[in-house]
């Protein structure tokens, strides 16, 4: 019999209780066992940044802990910006209208890193906003459009 | 799933962690901040049957400032390192250092504790032990012991901490007066491990000459490497080109011996070191007083 744990977590201000297998990495939790697949998950050993969340507010790698250590935390991911197209996060607008995004595979990731970033930097200065997505690969872009669409975001959102 | 599978524990007291750990002994490991355990559990590199998590223990996550030192819980993470006012204060080089560790994803995970004895000798904080002259604090159930930052390391990914032993606190002393720090590095990308890096620390008299020198390096050996002569030749001179020249010539070709990765040769490795410590011993005598001559 594998032992498994129960654990309680709030993901995107929803209450889920769960058991899962201590093994569980929190990326696959979220994307297997909840369906929540707009987290993505790319190298699962922290390089890529695809996978970033928050995690109480603050980024983090999901692919970098387990499901049982989010028991009573907070988590939020990428399904909690905008919706669809009429409805997007003005960071999210930003990065339509700047081309900030091509296949879009790192995108997820790179919004949950910048969440928190706008909130700390609310007028960041290009060296800045190259230096927190330093932790973000992106395969298509060149990050300059990247760069453009969080100077475009940060003037939307003042 | 990727890790193999094993018993998880989730204390919240350090009391509970001990005991836990004697229980266990070599089947137990800690997870801290994970950021280097878990991608090694991803590869399974690591198999550990049992998981002691330390996340919950909020009494070993503190930065406190003593009349005498600066004491730091082994759980801070590098990201509080990071933007603590006390760090700046206290030691401004561990301030400069800390951005260069990973990014800031990692950082608002990873652990003092954790890297510290973690001791991969492509870390930043076990050379800044080294340079700041760090006092460590280990503690198993039956009591407690100190042990100085340059006895700590030992080898590749290897501490002298004992197996029920774990790290609790890190003790740091004032930077002293009159005295220059810089760290520098170079990485192929802002976050990555650096291919090397150096924190070089100067101490000067009245005169302007040389009282006191360090040089710690990183990725330069099987963990920080303590350039003892090449500081040595600077004490009791005035630092010019030369003088500074001169011991970073010594460091780079006689006390490091770098292995070299797909990034770079040894002896490329040797060339960063060479222009890294030049430059990083001008900054620091500048911060000592402006005492570096041309
Ligand atoms: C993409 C990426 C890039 C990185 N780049 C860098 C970099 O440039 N420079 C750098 O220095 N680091 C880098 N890191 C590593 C990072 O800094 C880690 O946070 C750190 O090395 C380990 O800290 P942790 O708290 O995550 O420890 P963990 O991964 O939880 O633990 C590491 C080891 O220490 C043991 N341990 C942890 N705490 C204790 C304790 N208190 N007592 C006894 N044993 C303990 C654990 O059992 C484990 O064996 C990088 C990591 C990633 C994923
Ligand atoms: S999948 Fe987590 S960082 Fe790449
Ligand atoms: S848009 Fe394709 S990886 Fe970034």
């Amino acid at each position: 019999m594998i032992k498994t744990y129960s654990i309680s977590t709030t993901i995107n201000e929803k209450e889920y209780k769960s058991e899962v297998e201590s093994r569980l990495l929190l990326s696959d939790f979220l994307r297997h066992e909840l369906g929540l697949t707009g987290t993505h998950v790319g190298c699962e050993h922290g390089v890529c940044g695809a996978c970033t969340i928050l995690v109480n507010g603050e980024s983090m790698r999901s692919c970098l802990m387990f499901a049982v250590q989010a028991d009573g935390l907070e988590i939020t991911t990428v399904e909690a910006l905008g919706k669809d197209k009429d409805d997007l996060h003005p960071l999210q607008q930003s990065f339509w209208e700047a081309h900030g995004l091509q296949c879009g595979f790192c995108t997820p990731g790179i919004l949950m890193t910048l969440i928190p970033f706008l909130r700390e930097n609310p007028d960041p200065t290009e060296k800045e906003i190259r230096a927190a997505i330093s932790g973000n690969l992106c395969r298509c872009t060149g990050y300059q459009h990247i760069v453009d669409a969080v100077l475009l975001a940060a003037e939307k959102m003042k | 799933m990727k890790p193999a599978p094993f018993e998880y524990h989730v204390p919240d007291s350090l009391n509970q962690v001990l005991s836990l750990k004697r229980e266990h002994g070599e089947d137990a490991k800690l997870l801290a901040g994970g950021q280097s355990l878990v991608p090694a559990m991803n590869f399974r590199v690591i198999q550990s049957k049992v998981l002691i998590d330390i996340n919950r223990v909020e009494e070993l996550s503190y930065i406190n400032e003593d009349r005498k030192v600066l004491r730091i819980g082994a759980m801070a993470r590098e990201r509080h390192l990071e933007f603590d006012p006390l760090i700046d204060k206290w030691t401004p080089l561990l301030a400069e250092a800390v951005p260069f560790i990973a990014h800031p994803q990692i950082r608002n995970r990873g652990t003092i504790g954790g890297s510290i004895v973690n001791a991969d000798p492509a870390a930043e904080l076990p050379v800044l032990m080294l340079a700041l002259d760090a006092r460590l604090k280990a503690q198993n159930s039956d009591g407690e012991r100190w042990i100085p930052a340059t006895d700590f390391f030992d080898g590749m990914f290897t501490t002298t901490l004992a197996t029920d032993e774990i790290l609790v606190e890190i003790e740091l002393p004032h930077i002293p007066q009159n005295t220059g720090w810089s760290f520098m590095e170079m990485a192929p990308r802002a976050g990555d491990y650096a291919l090397m890096g150096v924190a070089a620390l100067v101490g000067l008299d009245e005169a302007g000459k040389c009282t006191r020198a360090k040089l710690v390096y990183l990725n330069a050996g099987d963990g920080p490497v303590d350039a003892k002569a090449a500081a040595k030749s600077l004490v009791g001179e005035t630092l010019n080109k030369k003088v500074i020249n001169h011991a970073a010539a010594h460091a780079s070709e006689k006390e490091i011996t770098p292995f070299g990765n797909i990034h770079a040769s040894p002896e490329f490795q040797r060339h960063l070191a060479k222009i890294l410590t030049q430059r990083a011993l001008v900054a620091a005598a500048i911060r000592a007083g402006e005492g570096y001559i041309q």
